[in-house]
């Protein structure tokens, strides 16, 4: 790979980027059509997709806002379902640190999974990219996921309640989640996290105002780092 | 039916603290490298969370009887197929598709 400029860059990541808007519409599609038949609108539907843009807290959001979960619940689960960009943004920054802090607060709105995993993957690739050039290429990667992402929210709002009584959509929310988290499933330490975190949802399902969630959340993760900790220990 | 007021509250300020969590480090943090244990814990926030919100919503759906059994078959098979392909797309289609079969099957 030949020195990259700025112009190539950001071509290179709208490339690279451009396979995944057909990962990220489907969720905004059915966002869109699951907060419609919640009751919300056009605008606030297009509102929550363009202020958070996080498919995961915003559908935790969303399924936990229709049991009439106190608010405070509903925002510290849907930013716990969403710490992972704050590792993004960390793991990011050896690379992106350096740049103007007006490029740095756009960056970090548009970091979501795929524009963190292909940059990252880049520039860890290609050491002797120039932060402009970084920059470009995080930009690049954005610039078709982004509007895809909006677009679609629309689309599924539009669609919203046209769609048939018989189609089971409150359930469509547990198959997105479980497919999201199944493929996460790479090590002992996850798996047990999850195994963890199920066991006491279920159990502790009868305390008020969904706080098991949050407790059954921390003890996965708690389980997770232990098993990860006693792994790495073990290993010679 | 969600409140309407509530309802921006809660967008404005997910949208405000999501914005946070993605410019903590990139923005404020610089090159300081994080304590092991954080980083440990936030490795498994999301396999931790999300199972731990859709457990009980799949073992006490509301509706009862033939559905939920199509709903824990549904979920068994979108596991299943998630830990087996690693493919985003093969879990949704195994899900959906057991979730229809079983209803029809059950129901």
């Amino acid at each position: 790979m030949p020195a990259t400029t700025t112009k190539s860059a950001f071509r290179a990541g709208v490339r690279d980027g451009a396979p995944f808007m057909v990962v990220a519409a489907p969720f905004a599609l059915l966002f869109g059509v699951l907060a419609t038949e919640a009751g919300l609108n056009l605008f606030e539907v297009m509102s929550f997709s363009l202020v958070v843009i996080a498919g995961a807290a915003q559908f935790t959001a969303l399924q936990l806002m229709q049991n009439e979960t106190p608010t405070i619940i509903v925002l510290v689960s849907a930013l716990a379902v969403n710490l992972r960009v704050a590792m993004y943004s960390a793991a990011l920054t050896p690379y992106l640190g350096k740049a103007p802090l007006w490029q740095r607060a756009c960056a970090a709105y548009m970091l979501v999974d795929q524009s963190y995993a292909l940059s990252h993957a880049r520039f860890d690739a290609e050491p002797q990219m120039s932060v402009p050039a970084r920059m470009s290429y995080f930009f690049g990667t954005c610039t078709l996921l982004i509007p895809t992402w909006y677009a679609a929210s629309f689309a599924g709002a539009a669609l919203g309640t046209a769609l048939p009584p018989q189609i089971p959509l409150d359930f469509a929310l547990p198959i997105m989640f479980l497919s999201m988290v199944a493929p996460m499933m790479r090590t002992l330490p996850h798996i047990v996290a999850a195994g963890v975190a199920v066991v006491i949802s279920i159990a502790a399902a009868s305390i008020p105002y969904s706080l098991g969630l949050l407790v059954a959340g921390i003890a996965g993760m708690m389980a997770g780092a232990q098993v990860d900790l006693w792994l790495e220990r073990r290993a010679p | 039916m969600i409140d309407t007021g509530n309802l921006w509250f809660i967008i404005i300020t997910l949208g405000v603290g999501s914005f946070l969590l993605r410019f903590a480090f990139i923005g404020f943090i610089g090159d300081r490298p994080l304590p092991d244990w954080l980083l440990r814990h936030l490795r498994y926030t999301a396999v931790a969370v999300l199972p731990a919100l859709v457990a009980p919503l799949v073992v006490f759906s509301d509706e009862g009887g033939s559905l939920d059994a199509a709903r824990i078959g549904a979920s068994v098979a979108t596991v299943a197929a998630g830990m087996a392909t690693k493919n985003l797309f093969a879990a949704i289609g195994a899900g959906a598709a057991t979730l229809f079969t079983l209803m029809m099957l059950i129901g």
